[in-house]
């Protein structure tokens, strides 16, 4: 028993459920909501006040909250609906009928129930924190994660400490580097465990090599000290297998450790919902509509993989929404009986986003995004369909801290199969050796 | 001049406080920590173990036995969260046959309900996720699985609500034996807040009770911390195994367990090193790695899901048994000393057991008002449909979601601070409401429960802290110091 009824139920009001629902509204969708669990719109875009923002969408160079707002402005115009401070603690499928139950919470409405026609899971991300990475020691005040960090300096004002060691180069680590040094503290190092950077080449450069700030790479942090508050860290070359190498710790003095290790899609929602996760992304396994196998359920932004760049968020969430908007308008034909490809990825390449194309309902072109397992200098992106070469790509760099993709086109696919033939096929991505 | 001074507001010294709450006396207990269950008693398996391991005869076996079946009774007197799972003990190969016969007959000498060997066809159907390797195993179905907080909480609030005082960072330097005009003995205790004077002192110090006991008695006790490391996983792979499972101590080591928590977590630990540091909280890159490949021995395939781990230190006395009574050549000085595992399952039978010793001393008279039942926090995660819409219904901070993780809302963290002993630091709402103890650690609510925290408490939230003084969070504001 609903409380309401809605046709498109949007799960977080960041960056990607607001592309979403304006796009959304565009494909002619009347009946949205939004819901968002933080006091306002623009999700973690609100914290990241430094510049780099909206280069791909707005062509100009914009700060996390002038690009949210951008997206902010479009909703407010389109009255699209939204509720703030409100949490979605279930969703549930109901495979008879078809429709998608959220309950949520919030101190106006108290417990309650939407049906929806499609929702759009667009929940972020969270960053891991240091018990997920085993480092031993006390536990201490003033270990954060860099969003935490981010979120005091930014947006109370606060410090959470003054010298500072930062674990982990992700982009959030790299920048809160220099936030912490602009506002007065003291970062001694970046260490990351790999012998790359998960981060942008272009924020350490900005935010460490232009402070003097080391980075130190293959190091990772292996004692923590201190009952109350930090104390100081320990830090030791990690071989070849990242383990810590007897004989090179160097103990570093400090009160805070920060803690930039990777992101986490948030998706517990979903896996109770039922929808198939893809233990590499810790994202819903999608298909070119970026819908996940529990029909009418859609997902985009850094909930279905984590993106280094916010234009693609929006860019993806844009697609998301039109398709969700076409579901429930009937524009799409939901009982397809034409071709499937699937997408295996091998060699180097860890994942695709989607995992699955059906090429009848794939646009003239379509974006595929992946990530590579390690640093490839001088390789080709090889995309094989049904055996045969459809692309060979030569790249020069692929890191794993930067989002790689292809552009499929229809057209060269349809040469090489049949799209309406009702049969399974594979497509191929790989690294290979320059030819 | 107090009745009765309790050093020590772990498990044993609230269990103690509790029992002896029921009687008109002047009851002081004094923690050198921030909040009650600071030590020992927030960092060890919380089982509740079933009896079956102690020598009978012993201090351990006996009280053993009788915490567990008190848990069971007092779980819902004073409503915190106890599970009766199960344990069983796995022999991993044929050798360890004899090692779980003589288990069994040990347990039935302590008196532990129920005991029975199962073999390998039972033990797979009870859990298919044990290893191919186990062969039999003992089986106790009066084993349980506690929330060692909740426990040691609500004993404390039980017994603050009945009139005990408490007071915390407050730590004791010295402990003296006096006579008064009359002749009787008493105590002056000299902590770092002031000193007290008391008719009767219990030492329930846990790591440090060797140190308080040495300070009056001439019959010298030591104590050596043994530091025990655990992994807690995800509550994704908390239905894994559905009771605990212990192994039979081989010569290779005494063993890790596998076990669900009382709230759907997945535990395995501990470690058992000796340390020389009753302050060695630390855990250690060798001890984790032993935790996780021991317990990979129980279990076909152990998830790796950590999402946090942690270390305690067990209260190892020389003499391997429990010290509870009077020392010898200090009347009124009454110890409960090396309370190491089983301690947390004995201490509701070991508070019974000394308040009856002051009783015999003092000759109190029972209260007529004693309150024997407290009610916890409520559980928005726990509550069903119609609670959840109850307590939405009596306040709307119970609709706002504080911790996502764990699904905690601002009513339970605002009556997690208001309450009897409330909560004063961030360590203490997580333990009251399980706010910060899920999967992401806090990343999120932290920044959400200290303005709540520093708003009721009336203070700057530069002064909030993790666990007191000294681990405050927030160091000033941005651009100071430039």
């Amino acid at each position: 028993m609903a409380d309401m009824k809605k046709d498109l139920v949007i799960i977080g009001g960041g960056p990607a459920g607001l592309s979403a629902a304006v796009s959304a509204r565009k494909e002619g969708l009347e009946d949205i909501l939004i819901i968002e669990r933080d006091t306002r719109l623009g999700g973690i875009l609100n914290q990241c006040i430094h510049n780099g923002f909206g280069l791909h969408t707005f062509k100009e160079e914009l700060t996390g909250p002038e690009y949210a707002s951008r997206y902010i402005t479009m909703v407010k115009e389109e009255k699209i609906p939204y509720m703030l401070d409100t949490m979605v603690v279930d969703i549930s499928y109901d495979e008879k009928t078809g429709s998608k139950t959220v309950t949520a919470m919030n101190s106006e409405d108290g417990l309650f129930r939407i049906e929806a026609k499609a929702v759009i899971l667009a929940m972020g991300c969270r960053e891991r924190p240091r018990g997920a990475l085993n480092i031993p020691g006390f536990r201490p005040a003033g270990i954060y994660s860099a969003g935490t960090a981010q979120y005091y300096v930014n947006i109370e004002g606060k410090m959470p400490g003054r010298k500072v060691v930062i674990l982990g180069s992700g982009d959030i680590g790299l920048i809160m580097a220099r936030r912490m040094t602009y506002e007065g503290a003291k970062v001694l190092c970046v260490a990351e465990l790999m012998p790359y950077s998960g981060g942008l080449k272009r924020n350490i450069v900005q935010c460490l090599d232009d402070f003097d700030i080391p980075l130190l790479l293959s190091h990772t942090v292996v004692d923590i000290k201190g009952k109350k508050r930090v104390e100081g860290v320990t830090i030791a070359e990690v071989d070849s297998n990242r383990k810590p190498i007897p004989g090179t710790e160097v103990f570093y003095e400090c009160d805070t450790l920060l803690l930039s290790c990777g992101l986490i899609p948030e998706n517990e929602l979903t896996g109770r919902l039922g929808a198939g996760l893809n233990p590499v992304t810790g994202g819903a396994y999608v298909n070119e509509s970026l819908e996940t196998d529990v029909p009418g359920v859609y997902a985009c932004g850094n909930v279905l993989h984590v993106h280094d760049l916010v234009d693609h968020v929006s860019g993806e969430a844009a697609s998301a929404g039109k398709n969700a908007a076409d579901f429930i308008l009937g524009k799409n034909n939901t009982r397809y009986d034409g071709a499937a490809v699937k997408i295996r990825t091998e060699s180097g390449v860890r994942y695709s986003v989607p995992s699955v194309v059906r090429p009848s309902l794939m646009p003239d072109t379509m974006t595929v995004r992946f990530r590579v397992g390690n640093e490839y200098r001088d390789k080709d992106l090889a995309v094989y369909l049904d055996g045969k070469q459809l692309m060979r790509l030569p790249k020069r760099v692929m890191a794993p801290g930067e989002m790689e993709q292809i552009v499929l086109v229809k057209s060269r696919m349809n040469r090489i199969m049949d799209p309406s033939d009702g049969a399974e096929h594979e497509m191929v991505i790989r690294i290979e050796d320059r030819q | 001049m107090r009745d009765v001074t309790v050093i020590g507001a772990g498990v044993t010294g609230s269990c103690i406080a509790r029992e002896l709450s029921r009687y008109e006396l002047d009851i002081l207990v004094l923690e050198k920590g921030s909040d009650v269950c600071e030590g020992t008693s927030k960092a060890n398996s919380g089982i509740a173990h079933s009896g079956y391991d102690a020598k009978p005869g012993t201090l351990k076996a006996r009280f053993n036995v009788e915490g567990n079946r008190l848990i069971h009774v007092l779980s819902r007197e004073l409503d915190f969260p106890f599970k009766e799972n199960g344990s069983l003990v796995l022999a991993l190969d044929e050798e360890g046959r004899s090692g779980i016969r003589d288990l069994y007959e040990r347990g039935i000498k302590n008196g532990v309900p129920d005991l029975r060997i199962v073999e390998r066809d039972e033990l797979k159907a009870m859990e298919p996720a044990v290893s191919d390797s186990a062969v039999c195993a003992l089986y106790a179905p009066t084993g349980g699985i506690v929330c060692p907080f909740g426990m040691n909480i609500a004993f404390a609030e039980n017994a603050a609500d009945n009139g005990v005082e408490f007071l915390f960072e407050t730590k004791v330097t010295s402990v003296e034996r006096r006579t008064d005009d009359d002749g009787k003995i008493y105590y002056h205790i000299e902590t770092s807040k002031g000193s007290a004077d008391s008719r009767i002192v219990i030492n329930a110090a846990g790591v440090y009770a060797d140190r308080i006991h040495n300070m009056v008695s001439e019959k010298k006790i030591h104590i050596t911390p043994r530091k025990g490391q655990y992994c807690l996983m995800d509550k994704a792979a908390g239905s894994l195994v559905s009771h605990t499972l212990f192994q039979l101590p081989t010569k290779s080591g005494k063993g890790v367990l596998v076990t669900p928590t009382v709230h759907g977590n997945l535990m395995t630990g501990p470690t058992s090193d000796e340390s020389l540091d009753a302050e060695d909280t630390a855990t250690t890159a060798e001890g984790l790695g032993t935790v996780i490949s021991r317990a990979s021995l129980s279990v076909k395939e152990l998830p790796r899901m950590t999402i946090t781990s942690f270390a305690g230190l067990r209260a190892h006395e020389d003499g391997g048994d429990f010290i509870i009574g009077e020392a010898e050549d200090s009347p009124g000085f009454i110890d409960a000393a090396g309370i190491e595992s089983p301690g947390l399952t004995a201490a509701p039978a070991i508070g019974v057991f000394v308040a009856g010793l002051v009783r015999d001393i003092l000759e109190p008279a029972e209260k007529e008002n004693f309150i024997s039942v407290r009610k916890g926090i409520p559980s928005m995660a726990l509550a069903t449909e119609e609670e959840r819409q109850a307590l939405i219904k009596e306040d709307p901070a119970y609709s706002h979601v504080i911790c996502r993780c764990e699904l905690v809302t601002e009513g339970e963290i605002r009556n997690a601070i208001s309450r009897t002993l409330g909560a004063t630091t961030i360590d203490g709402i997580k333990r009251r409401t399980r706010a910060g103890m899920g999967r992401c650690q806090a990343g999120f609510c932290l920044a959400r429960t200290i303005p709540i925290l520093a708003e009721m408490l009336g203070k700057p939230e530069e002064e909030i802290t993790k666990c007191g003084t000294g681990s405050e969070y927030i160091n000033g504001n941005i651009k100071d110091g430039i």
